[in-house]
């Protein structure tokens, strides 16, 4: 009878939460126009000074603003004014401060400055730090380790404030990249551009360690290449030209902190509770992080005070017939909260995705097969019980590359001459990756055919834009070179049929990888596999991040693979990784293999200062074939973005530069609800067939009791 | 019985400094401050400036074990190791890298953990040692003999098939139950349900087995035979006097997990969501967060300690002939 008791308790509480069982969100209503998503790796950082992942932009990108964002809709990435009343047009002066002409040669240019004006009326999120009294006085600027014991969360303070952004905001925020005690991982890289930067950074180490104790107010120190002109403008000095630094104005970097929200976590008792900036970000944006638990769940919420963007207009005439200007000129954001829900694991994942409780889903390897098939043209399609559920596939092709580098530096696979050329030209061809993308990746990648991926300035599609050493076209199609083509290179760069011309010695290289695991076994069988085809001995040397890092550093592994995701849409971005200056070993640089032409360095210092133009394809041109030619790198693949989202989810373009993109969702919450309640009916034999499992099991024991007793007795 | 707890605890500091220096010495051989610099300040742009900045800032800019530039006592307390391990004696685990402070989050996924790891235990005790004195009451028999073929048949199969067998079964295919996530309060009830009974069913098979070996060497003592000789039902034979007599041995391993429940289940905590402290520990070491690594270890090793103590002193409360001194 208890136990009946029990199981009716417990049903009831299961079943009296919701209309589902299975619901992941007790207590939230599914008709609500909330989205769900998830995380599988909790943020680190959320202070803009310091957030550089693509996790952490998830957050960051719709609570903090900076001044410029990329069109939502339009290709090739377009910078559009976010809280900028426009793009600025940065203004040229020589060394003695005379002003240059916008067409001034670069080796002119002693300094560019960017004037930003922003939009006035533009009000921070609601937060305790702008909180003030009747007096005018902050309520919570002056806190003791008592008052902030019981405060957990910052909507544990009772009393919530606001104020307008200033040109100020921006200009401190730029001072806190050089703040030692927040470590910016672009201190560095901008210490180089914007003026005065580097002196800041060691002016405030010194003052750190003046008074260790004491919080440094960068209002106290000025910086030369950041200042206020007026209240809504502000201006930075940036060293020389630097054509590319107006993409680090759309990034978080360069987005507004306000000194209140400083001041506020300054106190004593904050950091103890986890009130930082670093995890409780202060912004202007959409939303605002309302719940901030990265062990369980974060939510962002509208932000009520946002200064009202409207949905893009203008986009192409694919994006019009996609339903993409459907909410044309409607106020943003649409939804009224994000849920993301901590997820590490890709099964329950998934399995939570095809019951309707997230919104939209990646694809792991193990699900591929039930979402996709391939059509006999090749391109990717969804499979009957995806489109059944009104599931839809969204690709895009991502800013990023992976390839296989050479190590310039070693004495079998390195250097500019033409046996070593060749060799790595035969390299190139043996490493069938379009064979890789199918096997390993389901389609989900395109063979590169250089280091600038699709959707950046200088790509070209198709047979006009292949890589002659390694590919050609036939028929308008482009296809690999045959392996014979690479067994003569092998043979003319000394090595026929795989063994020194010289000593008669067999082939070996050596691949350094941090790989490793069943999945990454198959991997490096298959690379071993491919010089295989030219009898060339392929070793493995796997390690661990640290040890492969070390390597690098020092110039000892010969093979190696490694990729890049661009920080910003401009080929600058892709060909400084084989600028030689930048040369890993060298000068600690990102250049990892090392790789010092001249000419194409010569080409890149000219490249890098120039607008978008015929001009400028014309030099990109002569540096794909330079590095083509030297082969460098294999170009392997740009990696391919697949995506699911329900029916309820309103179209939406990918856009992998901008990372503000939640204030252009929209969803159906109706639809949602009525097919959450369709999906997850529960089904409730099993219980009753446990139950008579129990009663088959438990019979003939109690009845063998019963008689064991009796003969006892 | 006081004099005897306080020398155990006083005992547990140097095993706790070795185990500190143990743990020290083992994530310095692997990982060098320039290393977790480098992981914390990601692959792109990382100068050598910003790894010494990064040092300085979380006080790994000192050398390892000795300052030979320092003077007196300095030369060791001015060190990485000393700086960062002596406060853990006071329980003060200072921030990890992500700046996040060590004894909130602790304290924070405590709850989470013992969640599912107290049902576990107290519900999985009473199953194991229930089917196991059973197993026992019909033993020699057909049913002790497929008992025992079930146990195997349990204890053979994968701790993680039993987690996504439940949960493809119970929450994919028949929507009875979330397939992962947590809440606290009443609703968390619907999350813990899954993980209990799939812990439960996947530690039935040894923990019977175990319990049955145990069972089976009292049932033939002489006690047991007296005990039936003055005309006890089997029930009360097993129950009374055989579950008593087992105690020792069952304690020795229950008690001694007992704290350790606070430490929470990795593989669990993973696949069901749960944000215990589990999962905590792995992912500072995939992070190279020293700090908490340093700290879980600590925390790990002093409750295992106390664990013993326990033990010892529940030894003495089941059998009055046990002492202790």
């Amino acid at each position: 009878m208890t136990r009946t008791v029990i199981l009716l308790l417990g049903l009831g509480l299961l079943g009296g939460c919701s209309d589902s069982w299975n619901n992941p969100y007790p207590g939230s209503p599914s008709d609500v126009n909330v989205l769900y998503s998830a995380f599988g790796e909790r943020p680190k950082h959320l202070d803009p000074a310091r957030s550089y992942s693509e996790n952490e932009a998830e957050f960051t990108g719709q609570i903090y603003e900076p001044p410029l964002q990329y069109h939502f809709l339009k290709r090739p990435y377009t910078l559009v004014p976010l809280t900028a009343e426009a793009v600025p047009k940065p203004r040229y002066f020589d060394a003695a401060g005379r002003p240059l002409a916008d067409d001034a040669p670069a080796a002119q240019i002693a300094r560019s400055v960017y004037e930003i004006r922003i939009r006035p009326g533009i009000r921070y999120q609601p937060h305790p730090a702008f909180a003030r009294d009747a007096t005018g006085r902050y309520r919570y600027h002056a806190l003791d380790a008592e008052t902030v014991a019981d405060k957990r969360q910052i909507a544990d303070f009772e009393h919530s404030g606001t104020r307008e952004l200033i040109a100020a905001d921006y200009v401190y925020q730029i001072k806190r990249l050089a703040h030692p005690g927040l470590s910016s991982p672009i201190f560095g890289l901008m210490a180089e551009h914007i003026v005065g930067l580097k002196a800041l950074g060691e002016t405030l180490q010194q003052a750190a360690r003046a008074r260790p104790a004491g919080k440094l107010d960068l209002n106290d120190f000025p910086l030369e290449g950041a200042e206020v002109v007026d209240r809504y403008t502000y201006r930075i000095h940036v060293k020389g030209k630097y054509p590319q630094f107006i993409y680090w104005l759309a990034m978080p970097f360069f987005a507004p902190v306000p000194w209140e929200a400083e001041v506020f976590y300054a106190q004593p008792g904050m950091a103890d509770r986890n009130l930082t900036l670093d995890w409780q970000p202060v912004g202007t944006g959409p939303y605002y992080l309302a719940e901030n638990d990265p062990n369980r769940r974060m939510v962002l919420r509208k932000n009520p005070y946002f200064h009202g963007e409207t949905y893009p207009s203008d986009g192409s005439d694919e994006d019009r017939a996609a339903g993409l200007l459907a909410d044309a000129g409607k106020r943003l954001p649409f939804l009224d909260a994000v849920v993301f829900s901590l997820e590490k694991e890709t099964i329950p994942y998934w399995s939570k995705f095809l019951q309707g409780y997230y919104d939209s889903s990646g694809i792991s390897s193990d699900s591929f097969d039930q979402a996709v098939q391939f059509s006999g043209g090749g391109d990717p399609q969804l499979t009957d019980s995806m489109r059944d559920k009104g599931i839809q596939l969204v690709t895009t092709a991502l800013p990023s590359l992976w390839y296989v580098g050479f190590n310039m530096l070693d004495p079998v696979v390195g250097g500019l001459g033409e046996d070593r050329r060749k060799l790595r030209q035969a390299l190139s061809i043996a490493f069938d990756y379009d064979e890789f993308i199918s096997i390993f990746l389901n389609g989900r990648g395109i063979p590169a055919q250089g280091p600038i991926p699709p959707g950046l300035f200088g790509y070209v599609e198709g047979v006009a834009g292949l890589n002659p050493y390694v590919y050609e076209a036939r028929d308008g199609r482009v296809v690999r070179q045959p392996i014979e083509t690479a067994r003569r290179l092998l043979a003319e760069a000394g090595y026929p049929n795989g063994r020194s011309a010289r000593t008669g010695k067999p082939l070996v290289l050596y691949f350094d990888t941090m790989a490793s695991g069943p999945d990454a076994k198959s991997r490096l069988d298959w690379m071993k596999k491919q010089l295989d085809k030219l009898n060339v001995q392929l070793v493995v040397r796997g390690t661990d991040y640290n040890r492969f890092q070390d390597k690098m550093r020092k110039g000892n592994a010969q093979l190696f693979e490694w990729g890049w995701n661009a920080d910003y849409p401009d080929p600058e971005n892709f060909f400084f990784l084989l600028y030689g200056p930048h040369k890993k070993v060298a000068s600690g640089g990102e250049n990892a293999a090392n790789y010092d032409n001249p000419e194409f360095n010569r080409l890149f210092e000219r490249m890098k200062d120039m607008d978008n133009g015929p001009a400028r394809q014309q030099v990109i041109d002569a540096m794909l074939e330079i590095v083509r030619r030297d082969a460098p790198w294999i170009f392997a693949y740009y990696p391919k973005s697949f995506g699911l989202r329900h029916g309820w989810v309103m179209a939406a373009k990918p856009n992998p530069m901008a990372k503000n993109t939640l204030k252009y969702r929209r969803i159906d919450p109706r639809l949602r609800e009525s097919r959450r309640a369709e999906w997850n009916h529960p089904v409730l034999w099993p219980i009753g067939l446990l139950a008579l499992a129990l009663v088959a099991l438990i019979a003939p024991a109690a009845i063998a009791w019963r008689r064991h007793e009796r003969k006892t007795a | 019985m006081f004099a005897y707890i306080l020398r155990r605890l006083l005992y547990a500091i140097p095993i706790l400094i070795g185990v500190n220096l143990l743990t020290f010495a083992l994530f310095f051989v692997v990982n060098t401050p320039d290393d977790m610099a480098r992981l914390q300040l990601g692959v792109k742009h990382v100068t050598p400036e910003a790894i010494e900045r990064w040092k300085a800032e979380h006080g790994y800019d000192k050398p390892l074990l000795v300052n030979a530039e320092a003077e007196g006592a300095a030369q060791f307390t001015d060190t990485i190791f000393f700086k960062h391990s002596a406060a853990m004696f006071a329980f003060e685990f200072g921030k990890g890298d992500d700046g996040r402070d060590i004894a909130n989050e602790i304290q924070t996924r405590m709850g989470p953990s013992l969640a599912i790891a107290l049902p576990v235990f107290v519900i999985g005790l009473m199953v194991n040692i229930t089917f196991a004195l059973l197993m026992v009451f019909f033993r020699a028999t057909y049913l002790d003999l497929w008992g025992v073929v079930l146990c195997v048949v349990l204890m053979s199969i994968s701790g993680l098939f039993y987690i996504i067998a439940g949960q493809y079964f119970i929450a994919k295919l028949w929507n009875l139950l979330p397939i992962s996530g947590f809440a606290g309060g009443i609703d968390g009830l619907r999350f813990i349900l899954l993980p209990v009974l799939v812990s439960v069913v996947a530690g039935l098979g040894s923990g019977a087995r175990w319990y049955r070996t145990i069972f089976l060497e009292e049932i033939g003592k002489d006690y047991v035979r007296t005990a039936r000789a003055k005309g006890l039902s089997e029930v009360r034979v097993l129950f009374r006097h055989v579950l008593k007599n087992g105690m020792i041995p069952i304690l020795t391993g229950a008690v001694v997990v007992l704290p350790l429940l606070f430490m929470g289940s990795l593989i669990t905590e993973s696949f069901f969501g749960i944000p215990g402290l589990g999962s905590y520990t792995i992912d500072a070491i995939q992070a190279q967060d020293f700090a908490v690594v340093r700290a879980m270890v600590f925390l790990g090793s002093f409750l295992y300690i106390v664990g013993l103590i326990l033990t010892d002193i529940s030894y003495s409360w089941v059998d009055p002939r046990v002492r202790l001194q």
